[in-house]
């Protein structure tokens, strides 16, 4: 597992909001170009559409699919004062952006907010909206600023890979969410496989599952697994179903989020196949989130979609926060599953 | 001192610990740097008091070297730390924050942030300090194996180089202030004069500002000028309640100050050619002059501040060429005083 949490340090540590994710894809290439077992293509969208050899041919083509794009802002105005003006790209809530350290072309920028020393004292628990937040790189005027940044430029989070915990079991990242998945996917791409396997790194999830349209239309799967980051809430004050999702409580298996609605069976097989095997699964508590399954089930001539995730605190944050014994039993329930709809 | 050297000094100060009542690695840091100049000690609150001997006039310099941050109340049956304010925090900044509890070793934690799922639409408030939960990645067992009631939490932040001379990190309140009167103390050491000099290094600003109020009375100064941040031009804040980052040291006119001084401040200034601006204020400065010119008998007190951005918050930002002029201004109106007397 040690070689899937390298790839997730040095993945999310790169940048790439949706539309702009070269760095991850480049990244992925790099690692696979030189193994026989592989052939890849990039399709018109920026999708990483990758071949993987196994020892044996499935009875039902088998579609593994993870992210490659994360939440970040996109600067649409700078003021007179040298200030950047952002639209969110994906969904992202303005309380984990206030004073935040942020990434503009190689530059560092903050999240400026009014002091709460000058702000009213009934409203200084407010939230400004994502509109009147201002990135702040230090320019002293429109025309400074301009000779570093232009209008559209993507602006990521700074935000340092962290792992804690008493052993070092946490892990602390921005674009966990799908990184990981991504990380995993190269893992078993450069493991040996028994079957034939495709495996689809896309772009654009954040802005609507754009990417996996197409990939799935190309690829025409028989199955196809999701593999992604979901919201866990299991945190101080937070009980009972609330709570979504638990770490530690190993991989998610959906049976109905905001965007797909899962095969029944096909969902309580994954539950039967990760208990036979001894993988810790469970599922997720609220009818919440969404993620390519929205789009691959429906896509070509219909599939039949999983989403198997690795829980996540504080989703689409700088600190996303894992458990990696959960992304563990992720994988190995993928895995299991291979082997179950190769010979359905 | 190039500025190199003073960016490195801000940065070791701004990253150190040191909130209000546990000021003691920052101190410890602005203590030896000020040994360079004179003799230093701890008084029984904490406050670094330097002392250099001279004729005339006795000049005290204030800035204080505590920072806001959080102080440890409980853990929960869970393993998630619950914690008050030490100072004045401002929470709309803290939803999935990074930080660093010191407790028998320094815990890294994420301050939990309640996901949109489960917020009611429409609102959108930043949560009360009693509300605030910290992830870290422990249960209640091994937490308490570090952690203890007391224990105080500062948030992670980088010392960043934004363009030209800006830097942003959390704690430049005051941690800029307190280089800025190292700087004058390298500069009038530069210029081979030796005023009746007292610099203090204040605890407790932020919460009950007893160091500056008891520091200042056994110091029993003639003059007395603090150095602290104040508020620089940014959205939300209007040219008329703000200084502008970037222009200079912001002088301080209140009737809670000596007038007199405040001009002779600006005065210098002009003389000098460092650039300046002028902070009016009604009445109580909210800063330490308040305490220090009611302090013993009275003290002349003057007040320069350090404009700067998104005060108590880990995005402060201020401009080093201000804490530089800060510095001159105090060497030269120092220097100037003395000529005078």
């Amino acid at each position: 597992m040690n070689r899937v949490f390298e790839f997730a340090k040095e993945l999310s540590l790169l940048d790439g909001i949706s539309s702009r994710e070269e760095n991850v894809r480049n990244y992925i290439i790099e690692k696979i170009k030189n193994e026989d077992t592989v052939s890849y293509i990039v399709d018109n969208l920026g999708n990483l559409i990758v071949e993987k050899k196994g020892d044996k041919t499935p009875k039902n083509k088998i579609m593994i699919d993870a992210h490659m794009d994360e939440v970040g802002l996109i600067v649409c105005y700078i003021t007179s004062d040298g200030l950047l003006k952002v639209h969110s790209v994906g969904s992202i809530i303005e309380k984990v952006l206030l004073g935040r350290t942020v990434k503009v072309n190689g530059l560092t920028g903050v999240i400026d907010i009014k002091p709460v020393h000058l702000t009213d004292k009934d409203k200084s628990k407010d939230i400004p909206k994502i509109d009147d937040l201002y990135v702040d790189i230090g320019a002293e005027s429109r025309e400074e600023a301009e000779k570093y940044v232009s209008l559209g430029d993507s602006i990521e989070f700074d935000s340092d890979w962290c792992e804690f915990g008493e052993n070092g079991e946490y892990i602390k990242a921005k674009a966990l969410d799908d990184r990981l998945g991504c990380a995993v996917m190269l893992d078993m791409i450069l493991s040996e496989q028994e079957y034939d396997l495709t495996f689809t790194f896309t772009v654009q999830e954040e802005v609507g599952c754009r990417g996996a349209i197409t990939a799935t239309n190309r690829v025409k799967p028989d199955y196809a697994i999701a593999l992604e980051c979901t919201t866990a809430s299991d945190i101080s004050g937070i009980s009972g179903e609330k709570k979504v999702c638990s770490l530690s409580g190993g991989a998610v298996v959906s049976f109905m989020d905001g965007g797909t609605v899962y095969l029944k069976d096909l969902y309580r097989k994954a539950m039967s196949i990760a208990e036979e095997n001894g993988i810790k699964a469970q599922t997720k508590t609220m009818i919440a989130g969404g993620n390519n399954a929205s789009q691959i089930h429906k896509s070509s001539c219909g599939v039949k979609c999983l989403a198997v995730s690795v829980p996540c605190r504080y989703l689409h944050s700088p600190s996303c926060v894992v458990k990696k014994s959960d992304v563990e039993d992720a994988k190995n329930l993928v895995q299991r599953l291979i082997v179950e709809f190769a010979n359905d | 001192m190039n500025t190199d050297y003073i960016l490195k000094l801000l940065e070791k100060l701004c990253l150190a610990d040191g909130t209000s009542g546990d000021e003691g690695t920052a101190a410890k840091i602005a203590a030896e740097e000020l040994e360079k100049y004179m003799s230093v000690t701890r008084d029984k609150l904490g406050n670094v008091i330097g002392r250099q001997e001279g004729e005339g006039t006795h000049f005290l310099l204030d800035a204080h070297i505590d920072r806001i941050g959080l102080v440890v109340t409980a853990i929960t049956d869970e393993g998630f730390v619950k914690v008050g304010a030490c100072g004045g925090v401002d929470t709309r900044t803290l939803d999935a924050a990074e930080v660093v509890i010191y407790g028998r070793k320094p815990i890294y934690g994420v301050v939990s942030a309640i996901p949109p799922h489960l917020t009611k639409s429409g609102e959108n408030k930043a949560s009360d300090v009693s509300d605030i939960a910290i992830d870290i990645g422990m249960d209640k067992e091994t937490a308490e194996k570090y952690i203890t009631p007391s224990d105080r939490v500062i948030t992670v932040s980088k010392f960043n180089k934004l363009l030209g001379s800006k830097v942003s990190c959390a704690a430049l309140d005051d941690r800029a202030g307190v280089v800025s009167l190292l700087l004058a103390c390298d500069m009038l050491k530069e210029k081979g004069i030796k005023p009746n000099l007292s610099v203090v290094f204040s605890v407790c600003e932020e919460t009950s500002g007893s160091g500056a109020k008891t520091s200042s009375f056994a110091v029993n100064a003639d003059e007395a000028i603090a150095v602290d941040v104040s508020f620089a031009k940014q959205p939300g804040v209007s040219e008329e309640e703000s200084g502008m980052l970037s222009k200079g040291p912001m002088i301080g006119f209140s009737s809670t100050l000596d007038f007199e001084m405040s001009k002779k401040l600006v005065s210098v200034a002009e003389n000098k050619n460092i650039p300046y601006q002028k902070e009016i204020m009604g009445g109580r400065t909210g800063t330490n002059a308040d305490s220090i010119a009611v302090s013993g008998y009275g003290v002349k007190m003057g007040l320069i501040s350090i404009p700067q951005r998104n005060m108590h918050t880990q995005a402060e930002i201020i401009d080093i060429n201000d804490v530089i002029n800060t510095a001159k201004l105090i060497s030269e109106y120092v220097s100037y005083r003395m000529e005078e007397c």
